[in-house]
């Protein structure tokens, strides 16, 4: 029974030193940060768009397209699709994303698809696509908004992230539809 | 793609230089010399002590260490059990989430406690942030038993005859206060400025550029995520762990979550070396680890890098690799990577969705959890170890000729008992609980109150990859990782249920046999170093342990993998 008192009071203490007073130092902390550690967003004319880290459904003619989501860029619910890469089903969805998307893009060849276009992203909410991806889709954009598709094209290549030394490349989706408009 | 290389291979350089002074500093930390965190630690620690009246000073022998270690971790499965099943109307719920049901309360406080995190909830819509904050609570204490465990092994493993082991609680809060709290508090501090929100605001709703309402779930997510890794709990704040933007928001953050898991399994191994002045020994040991680990990274990134034959044939290019269930900001290298990292160490934590992997990087990360030694999670990574040491002793011995002895003591009948059981253990809990659910899949057996419909109905995919879901799930829950392929219906009683069962036997266990056998050995008399003398320092021994792991996991293991991702990889091939 003294045992058991003796638990229970300990448990009670390291309670309070992990998940009260840790969790509170790392609040204080975060005031300091962007948006005081509430998310970064993004604002346009002072309304806010969305955040910064969290990638949005587009599919207006008029906009760069994002990653296909499994779970339709519900942001208060990140999914992937989790689809093995033998799937017969699977396999079919992608071949009907190819074909909707040259479509919409009559002027590419499949060749010039990148595989992030086509395939689900692990969260459902990538905000980034490859430079690629988003080259592939300047024409219809450039079409949609009369504008030079050198222009256009000049935008997204300002807009790509390159790393320096490690990493991959990436166009935030909402960064470059955001410069765009 | 060289970027991506050069960044896996800067990260895993890096980690290995940083885990050596890390090492030495837990090495100080379990000796009881002074640190550079004392002043601010010796009184909270003394304070917590007298008011709880626990002596933190007794020496115990390794029943009295066993019995401290399971009487607490009892204590907390009844705390945080009750406060998930209760957590919707509980306060900090700010999103109104609702309360678990029994099964899945049951299997969550279970897998936070023996340090797994298998999630059968989403975090977004299944936890409260009381319900996060219990499992943060949790994610710091099951990785200071863990490492308190190895601690007695360490002091077990001295040149000496004797009962006295240190005391438990001592080593657990010293590991807990000098070791996990200021190494999370420096992750979590990264994550704050590289966009991890840090707040107890609940969801915000906001209108898209393209005028979409959506709601975006936020939390205290950046502390929860620091202890996560470092504490190789893996269990994730967001639904989707770190594959999410919040959770993970960079290549950065990525390297130091990365980096985060796997300092402290490197960093035991030397704190070994430097613990019993036998660095070499511990050098040997972390060589073995680390080949074992480069033969499962280098398949998984290589077929990463190469993409999915069966979209290659649409006529796709892959010149980013293979892309479905992965990020564009981290790219097939250093998923491919983490997906081992996560799995050879017991963190869990996925920054891509194993599911989607290609088949033989499912196959590599099966094999990262069956064999489970290589490195290993805080602290019980070294109990793993510390079983195949003990069998290769045994085995050398009897295959030269010698007594078999380790560190100067002789191994005998029941030390080799004790370890031979806790090596087929593991086998024998995955094997079999993916038997019982293949059995029911292949009937399609209506399953009751089990689970909602028939049994084929929880598979997200057919065939062999399907059966490779359920193997998963098996061997993580008896690996104590905590990934999945998540595509698995497994928020059921079936399956929670069963898992649970698995999680509390593959924890405990492989606990409980090592500290038996190094508190007997410990016992025993020590016998000098002399020419007769089975080296354990030497590369021939290395080789052996290596040996004796690769028999045990391939064959307990490879029939499995056989009918699971290696049929997979040549359907699609």
């Amino acid at each position: 029974m003294k045992n058991t008192i003796a638990i229970i009071k300990f448990t009670a203490l390291i309670v309070i030193l992990f998940a009260v007073i840790y969790p509170l130092a790392m609040l204080g902390i975060a005031q300091l940060a962007p948006n005081k550690g509430k998310g970064e967003t993004i604002s346009v004319n002072g309304k806010v768009v969305g955040y910064q880290k969290i990638g949005q459904k587009f599919d207006k003619a008029n906009y760069f397209w994002g990653r296909p989501s499994a779970v339709d860029y519900n942001a208060a619910g990140s999914g992937g699709s989790n689809k093995g890469a033998s799937n017969e089903d699977y396999l079919a969805q992608v071949q009907k994303r190819i074909d909707t998307f040259l479509l919409v893009h009559p002027y590419l060849k499949k060749a010039d698809i990148p595989s992030d276009m086509v395939t689900a992203s692990g969260s459902g909410l990538d905000p980034n696509i490859s430079p690629q991806g988003a080259l592939i889709q300047v024409k219809r954009v450039a079409e949609a908004r009369k504008l030079p598709e050198e222009k256009v094209k000049a935008l997204v290549e300002k807009m790509t992230n390159k790393p320096t030394v490690m990493g991959t490349e990436t166009v935030n989706v909402l960064e470059l539809n955001i410069a765009l408009d | 793609m060289n970027t991506e290389i050069l960044g896996v291979i800067t990260v895993f350089l890096l980690t290995i230089v940083l885990a050596i002074p890390v090492g030495k500093y837990i090495a100080k930390v379990y000796k009881g010399d002074k640190t550079l965190l004392d002043p601010i630690f010796n009184p909270i620690e003394r304070l917590i002590f007298k008011i709880s009246g626990i002596n933190d000073k007794e020496e115990m022998n390794w029943k009295q260490h066993l019995k401290a270690l399971l009487s607490v971790n009892l204590g907390w499965f009844i705390l945080c059990f009750f406060v998930l099943l209760f957590q919707g109307s509980l306060p900090l719920n700010p999103d109104g989430n609702p309360s678990m049901s029994a099964d899945l309360a049951f299997n969550t406080a279970i897998s936070f406690v023996v340090n797994c995190n298998l999630q059968h909830y989403s975090g977004e819509s299944g936890l409260s942030y009381l319900g996060q904050l219990m499992l943060m609570f949790l994610q710091f204490v099951s990785a200071g038993v863990g490492m308190a465990a190895a601690a007695m092994v360490f002091n077990a493993m001295k040149e000496r005859t004797t009962e006295h082991l240190g005391n438990f609680y001592n080593y657990f809060i010293k590991s807990c206060t000098r070791i996990l709290l200021p190494l999370s508090a420096i992750v979590a501090v990264v994550l704050i400025f590289s966009g991890t929100p840090m707040t107890f605001e609940g969801k915000d709703s906001i209108t898209t550029l393209q005028g979409d309402t959506v709601e975006v779930s936020r939390g205290p997510a950046a502390a929860f995520i620091g202890i996560k890794h470092i504490g190789t709990n893996g269990g994730g704040f967001f639904g989707v762990n770190s594959a999410h933007p919040f959770e993970n928001p960079t290549y950065f953050t990525n390297a130091v979550e990365l980096w985060a898991q796997l300092i402290i399994p490197f960093a035991m191994i030397f704190a070994l070396g430097f613990y019993l002045k036998k660095r070499k020994f511990s050098y040997v040991v972390f060589g073995v680890m680390t080949i074992g680990f480069l033969l499962l990274v280098i398949p998984t990134i290589s077929s990463e890098l190469n993409g999915n034959p069966a979209i290659e044939r649409m006529g796709i290019t892959q010149t980013t690799g293979a892309m479905e269930g992965k990020e564009v900001r981290f790219g097939p290298a250093i998923s491919g990577f983490w997906s081992i990292a996560t799995t050879v160490i017991s963190t869990g934590s996925v920054n891509s969705m194993h599911d989607s992997s290609m088949p033989m990087s499912g196959a590599m990360q099966l094999l990262a959890m069956m064999v489970n030694a290589f490195y290993g999670g805080c602290g019980v990574g070294w109990l793993n170890f510390y079983i195949f040491i003990i069998l290769a002793v045994f085995i050398s011995g009897l295959m030269v000729g010698r007594t078999p002895e380790f560190l100067g003591k002789k191994i005998e009948a029941r030390e080799v008992k004790i370890a031979a059981f806790i090596a087929i253990l593991h086998p024998l809990l995955i094997l079999s609980g993916t038997a019982l659910a293949s059995y029911f899949a292949a009937n399609d057996t209506p399953m009751g109150y089990w689970f909602n419909g028939n049994a084929t109905s929880w598979l997200n995919n057919p065939s062999n990859h399907g059966f490779s879901e359920m193997l998963y799930e098996f061997t993580s829950s008896a690996a104590n990782n905590g990934s999945g392929f998540e595509g698995l219906g497994d928020n059921n009683p079936f399956w929670n249920i069963t898992t649970g069962i698995v999680l509390l036997l593959g924890r405990f266990l492989p606990i409980i046999g090592p500290l038996a056998i190094a508190g007997l050995l410990a016992n025993k008399k020590y016998i000098p170093e002399s020419a007769g003398t089975l080296k354990t320092d030497t590369t021939i021994f290395g080789i052996m342990v290596f040996a004796v792991i690769a028999i045990i996991a391939a064959l307990s293991f490879f029939p499995a993998l056989a009918l699971g991702p290696l049929a997979e990889y040549f359907t699609i091939k």
